[in-house]
């Protein structure tokens, strides 16, 4: 299929981009990578009036340390979360996360704005969001503002951005010396959409486990943290009673949708198998 | 060092591995496929498709499409059923098959959803997009039938209203001897199968371009086709062209696997809108398109039962093979003959004699089935391989030994299966002890044994198969099908002395062209970079039935062989007279005529070439120089020539998530005298690949309302580079003696046992739990539930 004819402007800034948003009726699209909305429009799923493209927003770039965050521009490519030392240094859950992220060519593309705007619940990146506790900055007619991840993923791609509002980067708590990550997935081929996903990040002290966010993908209509499970391991050391506790809990945080392929329970199944190695391996380096 | 061999003769080119002549040209970039053709005047069409899997088509509403700026033609149904004579898929040889004419577009009644309802054609496809969305259709839902075994219960509401039924054909054999062998058996293994729909996907889609010159009434088609003839006699006799009016040609392929050699119903109606307009009509199908109206394949419930005696001899299989085919049988192959092959090649490689099948095809409303890549061999085997295995279960027997016991001896040729089918000669002995020896199987045995103790569960499955290659009339031509059994060849001498070879089996990618110039260039003793090689244009080769069942090699190289030894002849016959020689005291080497005995060269043929075409006055008076020659070949002796080989796979299961993972993946096998040993192995390669896609991930599901539920690539998975496992391969060579080249085909022996080899793997490594499954694809569901996980 071949898209339907669109307009396409680029934009230099952002009031430019949100203004050319707002001057199109809203009957428009951010274009960044362009790896989901690029398919949806030659699907003809999506036609817009038009692209508005934020490729060349300076601002949205580069990833800075700013005191205790470390902020992440929009544009930052999937692929950059392999190769930025500061990622490395300071979330490095994202870059546990990033080569289960589809494939390089995909990579090489995709934002992680773009990923966490579009906050497609079987994604990698938005759920890891909800692990690092991260903060979304969202720029709007009314100025920038910050959103806790976990009030930004709201339904099936529905967030707290607004249509017209863009998403201008990602602020993460920096990582430091007594926490500790985890991530793994459930997927029938390298590069696929996970059957189940997790990520997790947990603060240790003394082999205890002090806190812990602990979010799965592909799940339900939004990326979901296992606060169950999260409370069932806090406070003490990962053991098999733990493991087990948290593995049985998930009954109470995640409710898997009907889908021809993978029958809820089996879902919730896959779920409990993955958290359980996951703090195995958690266990073992706390 | 190595002695030397008859490899090492001057352009030996048979059996040696050399690259494919156009593989350079395609990795740069350099194909030209049907989607690049750009024709001046060229209009592009696109297709409105029913969202119904059955339905009334009440009312249509084309007039706003019609006015789009950039649209030529909105056609109807019955606008291309005016110059467009309807087809029917069945064959006379399949006797009280039936099937519904078919029409390029549906006059009133659409029966699977993705059906192509009606044409636009437009100045680009975007703009026949936009007017697709001014198009409404009313359509009057009917009752789908949409499972296998509904379709088949009386008082289900029919597929096709006229008919009687939904059954399209049914068909029985028996040897004799069935129920008097159940009822002496020590054992008896009864097994239900179910396989899973799944569709070729070719790297390349479907395409085509129709370029209809009404001032000549002339039609020329690109086509992504494996079979040009057929076509050329197909869009003649419909759109009743003369023949010789009609040229079809099939440019750079990328991949067939049988899924271009139907007709499909938008193919037809692209020339009909050419027709229709005069000016050349192209369409490629998209991925979308591809999956709701492309064939598929291997839909099969299978009921076997086993008979053994107290020492794991095979005495008897009883099976019913019921299998759903969309709503019409497939033209002009039939949707019919997968089934029949299952049904026949059951049991195909051991010995016993009572055998009783049922075959049963039910029609439905999805897309049609035909055609693919080892037809009904996957489903036989895995059918024949799982009891195998089920009944050395049963008894304590190893799964080699229960083989051993059973397998047609090697000295027993030539032979017959209890269906009828004809061995000229086997090698199924010889290949086990091959296997266990490439496998290593006692250490994988001990391994598998050692692990399970630390919770690792590894399988261990072998399957044994045999392949039909180089078909004869007996498959289509006695059914009334005009698809040519036979090749034809036309093989000149330039007058520099290159030679052109131009032959009726086609390239899609797996080297045609490459062994056709490697048995040229033996024959005629020439470099192989001397002999180019010209397939695919009905214009230019002679007529043959091009590529398909695993004939290429073993037809088509037959009649290049032919071909090549006529024409040097002709050449020593010129030379001889140059020489004033005996023909027979000379022979050709790397292009020179050189003395036979001796091997001192005489005179190039180059020069051979220079004298015949341009001084024919210095030949003794009344010569006439037949430097081009042509040449058919149609395969005589055995209907078939059956091949056979054996599989191994080495699994691990995680019984938690029910994941699989391929650890290695063995292959012995014996196609005869191989032309080309890499080029064999890459088949064999591609082919596993393939079944085991069927075994792990491929799967075409189906909504209630029939609807496909996965029809895109993100959700059909196909088998992909990193899951799979290292394939070893082994040759055991058995070459006919029908034909001169003694090749047979290897096209399908990859495919026609990988799914049945991880299927028994995956049962051996469930066997602690006592857990089995006789179903592919094997899903981490399917996993699951057979340990009862969720």
């Amino acid at each position: 299929m071949k898209a339907r004819a669109f307009s396409y402007r680029r934009a230099y800034t952002v009031d430019e981009a949100l203004d050319a948003h707002a001057s199109n009726g809203d009957d428009a699209r951010f274009i960044a990578g362009g790896q989901s909305l690029v398919p949806a429009l030659a699907l003809r799923l999506q036609a817009p009036r038009i692209l508005i493209d934020i490729n060349h927003i300076e601002e949205l770039r580069g990833v800075t340390r700013e005191g205790e965050w470390l902020r992440i521009g929009a544009l930052t490519r999937h692929c950059e979360m392999l190769t930025e030392p500061l990622i490395a240094e300071f979330a490095p859950l994202l870059r546990a996360a990033a080569p289960f992220v589809a494939h390089p060519a995909i990579r090489n593309r995709g934002t992680l704005g773009g990923s966490v705007a579009l906050a497609d619940p079987a994604s990698e990146f938005p759920a890891m969001m909800l692990a690092l506790d991260a903060e979304i900055e969202i720029a709007g007619a009314s100025g920038r503002r910050r959103v806790r991840a976990d009030e930004f993923f709201i339904d099936l791609f529905e967030t707290a951005a607004a249509p017209g509002e863009l998403v201008t980067a990602i602020f993460v708590p920096r990582f430091r010396c007594n926490q500790r990550i985890c991530f793994d997935e459930l997927a029938r081929r390298r590069g696929d959409y996970a059957l189940v996903g997790c990520g997790m990040q947990a603060t240790c002290k003394d082999g205890l486990i002090e806190g812990i966010r602990i979010a799965f993908f592909s799940v339900g209509n939004v990326p979901t943290r296992a606060r169950s499970a999260e409370a069932a391991v806090s406070g003490g050391r990962i053991d098999a009673e733990r493991i087990a506790a948290a593995q049985a809990a998930l009954d109470s945080d995640l409710a898997p949708p009907e889908s021809d392929e993978v029958p809820p329970a089996m879902r919730l199944h896959l779920a409990r198998v993955l958290l359980g190695r996951l703090l195995g391996r958690l266990g073992e380096v706390a | 060092m190595t002695p030397l061999t008859s490899l090492d003769r001057p352009n030996s080119y048979i059996g040696r591995s050399v690259p494919r002549p156009n593989a350079k040209r395609l990795l740069a970039g350099r194909g030209r496929y049907v989607t690049d053709i750009r024709l001046p005047r060229m209009l592009h069409a696109a297709f409105l498709r029913s969202p119904y899997a059955h339905a009334r088509i009440a009312r249509v509403d084309v007039d706003a499409a019609r006015a789009l700026a950039g649209v030529h033609l909105v056609a109807t149904g019955a606008d291309l059923a005016k110059i467009c004579t309807p087809w029917t898929g069945t064959l006379d040889h399949f006797k009280g098959m039936t099937s519904e004419p078919q029409l390029p577009l549906p006059l009133d009644r659409v029966v699977w959803a993705g059906q192509a309802v009606l044409a636009v054609v437009a100045e680009s496809r975007a703009i026949a997009e936009d007017a697709l969305e001014l198009i409404s259709v009313d359509y009057e839902e009917l009752p789908a039938i949409v499972d296998l075994d509904a379709a088949r219960e009386p008082g289900t509401p029919r597929v096709n209203p006229a008919g009687s039924s939904n059954i399209c054909f049914r068909a029985q054999l028996d040897s004799g001897g069935v129920d008097e062998a159940f009822a002496s058996a020590a054992h008896i293994i009864e097994e239900e199968f179910s396989f899973g729909r799944h569709t070729p996907v070719t790297l390349e889609p479907r395409a085509i371009v129709a370029d209809y010159d009404p001032d000549g009434g002339m039609l020329t088609v690109h086509h992504a086709t494996q079979t040009p003839y057929q076509f050329q006699d197909l869009y003649s006799r419909h759109y009743r062209i003369p023949e010789a009016r009609v040229r079809v040609i099939a440019p750079d392929i990328g991949g067939s696997f049988g899924l271009k050699l139907h007709v499909y119903h938008e193919d037809m109606a692209v020339v009909g809108l050419s027709i229709l307009l005069g000016r050349p009509v192209k369409f490629v199908a998209d991925r979308l398109e591809s999956f709701v109206s492309d064939i598929h394949a291997r839909d099969h419930h299978v009921r076997a039962r086993m008979a053994i005696d107290a020492d794991g001899r095979i005495l008897a299989m009883d099976v019913h093979d019921a299998t759903a085919i969309g709503a019409f049988s497939t033209y002009p192959r039939t949707s019919v003959v997968e089934g029949n092959q299952v049904i026949r090649l059951i049991g195909a490689p051991y010995d016993f004699k009572s055998y009783r099948a049922a075959l049963e095809v039910v029609f439905q409303n999805k897309v049609q089935t035909s055609q693919y890549r080892a037809v009904g061999h996957p489903i036989a085997c895995a059918v024949t391989e799982r009891m195998v295995d089920l009944a050395a279960a049963r008894i304590g027997l190893d799964p080699f030994a229960i083989r051993a016991k059973n397998v047609i001896p090697d000295d027993a040729y030539p032979t017959a299966s209890p269906t009828g089918y004809r061995f000229e000669s086997l090698s199924h002995q010889v290949c086990l002890q091959r296997l266990r020896e490439i496998m290593d199987y006692d250490a994988l045995r001990a391994e598998q044994s050692e692990l399970r103790q630390r919770g690792i569960h590894r399988g261990i499955g072998i399957a044994t198969f045999v392949e039909i290659t180089n078909p004869s009339p007996a498959f289509y031509g006695v059914g009334g099908a005009r698809i040519s059994s036979q090749d034809g060849a036309t093989i000149s001498l330039t007058p520099s002395g290159e030679v052109r070879c131009a032959i009726s089996v086609t390239e899609q990618g797996q080297g045609t062209e490459a062994i056709i110039s490697q048995i040229v260039a033996d024959q005629l003793g020439l470099a192989q970079e001397h002999v180019k090689v010209i397939t695919g244009d009905t214009e230019v080769t002679p007529h043959g039935g091009a590529t398909w069942a695993c004939r290429g090699a073993g037809i088509g190289g037959e009649t290049a062989l032919q071909a090549a030894r006529k024409l040097k002849a002709n050449i020593l016959e010129i030379a001889a007279l140059v020489l004033q020689e005996q023909p027979a005291a000379l022979n050709i080497i790397d292009g020179e005529v050189v003395n036979a005995a001796t091997r001192q060269p005489r005179l190039a043929i180059a020069e051979i070439a220079r004298i015949a075409y341009f001084r024919s006055d210095t030949l003794p008076p009344g010569t006439q120089a037949q430097l081009t020659v042509s040449h058919h070949f149609a395969p005589q002796g055995y209907p078939f020539a059956f091949t056979n080989g054996i599989q191994g796979c080495y699994v691990e299961v995680d019984a938690d998530t029910g994941f699989i993972k391929l650890l290695k993946h063995f292959v012995v096998e014996d196609c005869g005298r191989i032309i080309n040993p890499m080029l064999v192995d890459e088949q064999v390669r591609g082919g596993v690949v393939q079944g085991l896609g069927a075994a792990l991930f491929e799967e075409c599901r189906y909504g209630e309302t029939g609807q496909l539920l996965n029809g895109s690539l993100a959700d059909y998975l196909v088998p992909m580079a990193m899951e799979m496992p290292d394939i070893v391969i082994a040759h055991v060579e058995t070459p006919t003696a029908d034909t001169a080249l003694g090749a047979k085909g290897c096209g399908e022996a990859g495919t026609a046992a990988a799914s049945a080899c991880v299927l028994n793997a995956v049962n051996d490594a469930l066997a602690p739990f006592c857990a089995s499954i006789n179903a592919v694809p094997i899903t981490p569901a399917r996993v699951l539930e057979a340990l009862g996980r969720f």
